[in-house]
């Protein structure tokens, strides 16, 4: 059902910038420079196809129909689960529960498996570097249950102090959750390591995989996580798309999350059975478009290759970095020594929000603000940074473009 | 000079220049130039909510006219109330509420400026219009 693309094996980012039509377009009258990937990124012509393939070609409700249009969809939206599957490497099929995203697979696991297993002065471990979204669903269930949040110190580089996590690790420690890669900083946190420390004392730990998933192999059963968390949308897939993966123990001894359609076997006034895995988290229609246009997102990023696309991402990051460095007043925020192709810098005399209007008028799209990290910002003495993102798409000219940009609206604002 | 005479001298002014760049240009020098507000009133109680950068707001009730003073972080952001200022500033708390400030759109600000960012420009102006609501209640006029 979805187009196979010959996808070149040598990479060539002209071939490859001709799979995402978007890219043709003009911003402001100049020809947009996309540098804001870590949001999301863009979606090739496969993902889009399969998009209007569903809509035109298959349209139906899946699971309960018997008829053809029906099975067509069902099995479209079941092989994207045997795809993640296959792209996370996790055990089996069943332990991978589709979500609308990051978010929804966090609050999932925080407002079932923490409500139950989270008990007053139990302590949960997060870091000093994590997006909202892996914040706020800890902080709701630390309050309704009087447990207690506690937070890994980073140093000036944006790296985890692992010596301060090991010490906040105590019997009191019920779950760790951790971010594998910073949004606003790019650093890439040694989450195995944090996995089985976590685990030495019994803690259960979560990956939040929203900004690795698109740049790294990710292995869940080598991570030895408990649950790993991502979205569709930052991997060349469609919005409200996601996957939870957990550990199938975990997941079956976990209640349901949202009651509806789908995640039950039997419904009676006066008693209900709860479906098999992955259905019992799957509560009523789902969003089976984008699951089954992920799928071509997944297979054209295998297709391309990641390791093909890393080195890519990591050569502009290099060139990125050096000429930024060139710029007066230019000092970058996060200087892991393990990072992805994120870039976030501030500019003195400049504010992040007057630099993104001034590049965006110069068509290149960039992320200004805080990042959805405000924990983060304030520990780095910050109001916030403007950040450039790569993707397989971008090109050494384009970094061209950012820089000149950067000059120009120096110029008018210092 | 009335606010409608106000803004149209400010559409007619941008409309000498042939770019964007030259539209910034000049915000940015009307940002630079707007008189900086006292540390005493950068307090929480005058931010104005939905902006990306931090922007302080009073108004001044005198004579009759509300007198308003702004700052921002951010430059361009300083240039918009800047021009918020010229037109509304000096005028009563009946014409403000009633003022239709067209020349927002008339320049293209609510066209170029990112949705969010244009947000905070209409939060700056929500909020320029509550002051002047305030004082108009408590005149009773």
């Amino acid at each position: 059902m979805i187009e196979s693309v010959a996808i070149e094996k040598n990479f060539d980012v002209q071939a490859i910038r001709k799979h995402f039509p978007i890219l043709e377009r003009e911003v402001k009258g100049k020809p947009l420079v996309y540098f804001d990937n870590a949001a999301t990124t863009q979606k090739p012509q496969v993902v889009i196809d399969a998009l209007v393939n569903y809509y035109t070609g298959y349209n139906a409700n899946i699971h309960r129909g018997i008829h053809t249009l029906a099975e067509e969809a069902t099995a479209a939206f079941e092989s994207t689960r045997d795809a993640i599957q296959a792209f996370i490497n996790a055990e089996s099929r069943e332990q991978i529960i589709f979500t609308s995203g990051t978010t929804e697979g966090i609050n999932l696991v925080a407002q079932t498996w923490g409500r139950q297993n989270i008990m007053e002065g139990d302590e949960i471990i997060i870091s000093n570097m994590e997006h909202h979204s892996n914040i706020v669903p800890w902080y709701i269930l630390a309050q309704e249950k009087k447990a207690v949040l506690k937070i890994i110190p980073i140093n000036d580089d944006g790296e985890l102090e692992m010596e301060e996590f090991e010490k906040l690790l105590s019997s009191k420690t019920k779950f760790v959750s951790i971010v594998h890669v910073s949004n606003a900083l790019g650093t890439i946190n040694p989450v195995k390591e944090i996995a089985e420390k976590a685990h030495s004392v019994g803690a259960k730990v979560l990956v939040d995989g929203a900004q690795s998933t698109v740049h790294l192999d990710i292995d869940v059963q080598d991570m030895a996580c408990d649950f790993f968390v991502f979205s569709s949308h930052k991997l060349y897939g469609p919005t409200g798309m996601g996957a939870l993966y957990g550990k199938k123990e975990l997941l079956e001894a976990m209640p349901p999350y949202q009651g509806g359609g789908e995640m039950i076997k039997d419904v009676s006034f006066n008693t209900i059975t709860w479906n098999d895995l992955p259905y019992k988290f799957e509560a009523g229609t789902p969003n089976i478009a984008d699951t089954i246009a992920f799928k071509a997102a997944m297979e054209f990023t295998t297709g391309i290759g990641k390791e093909e696309i890393r080195r890519h991402e990591n050569a502009l990051l290099a060139y990125a970095t050096e000429q930024l460095e060139e710029i007066p007043g230019l000092r970058i925020i996060g200087r892991a020594k393990q990072k992805i192709s994120v870039i976030s810098f501030v500019i003195e005399g400049t504010h992040p929000q007057d630099l993104g209007i001034l590049l965006d008028n110069r068509g290149i799209a960039v992320r200004t603000g805080h990042h959805c990290a405000q924990p983060l910002m304030d520990r780095l003495c910050i109001r916030g940074t403007t950040r450039a993102s790569f993707a397989m798409y971008n090109t050494v000219e384009e970094v061209d473009r950012l820089i000149e940009g950067l000059h120009k609206a120096i110029k008018l604002l210092v | 000079m009335t606010i409608e005479e106000t803004e149209k001298e400010i559409i007619e002014e941008f409309s000498l220049f042939d770019s964007w760049d030259d539209k910034y240009e000049y915000i940015i020098d009307l940002g630079k130039k707007l008189e900086p507000l006292e540390d005493q009133h950068k307090k929480d109680e005058n931010r104005v909510r939905g902006c990306q950068s931090t922007v302080w707001l009073v108004a001044d009730y005198r004579d009759g006219k509300i007198v308003y003073k702004a700052d921002s972080d951010a430059v361009i952001v300083k240039g918009l109330i800047s021009m918020l200022i010229r037109v509304l500033s000096g005028h009563k708390p009946d014409e403000i509420v009633n003022a239709k400030l067209n020349f927002i759109n008339e320049i293209g600000m609510t066209s170029h400026l990112a949705q969010t960012r244009s947000n905070g420009l209409l939060s700056m102006v929500k909020q320029m219009k509550n002051y002047a609501l305030a004082y108009k209640v408590k005149e009773g006029i």
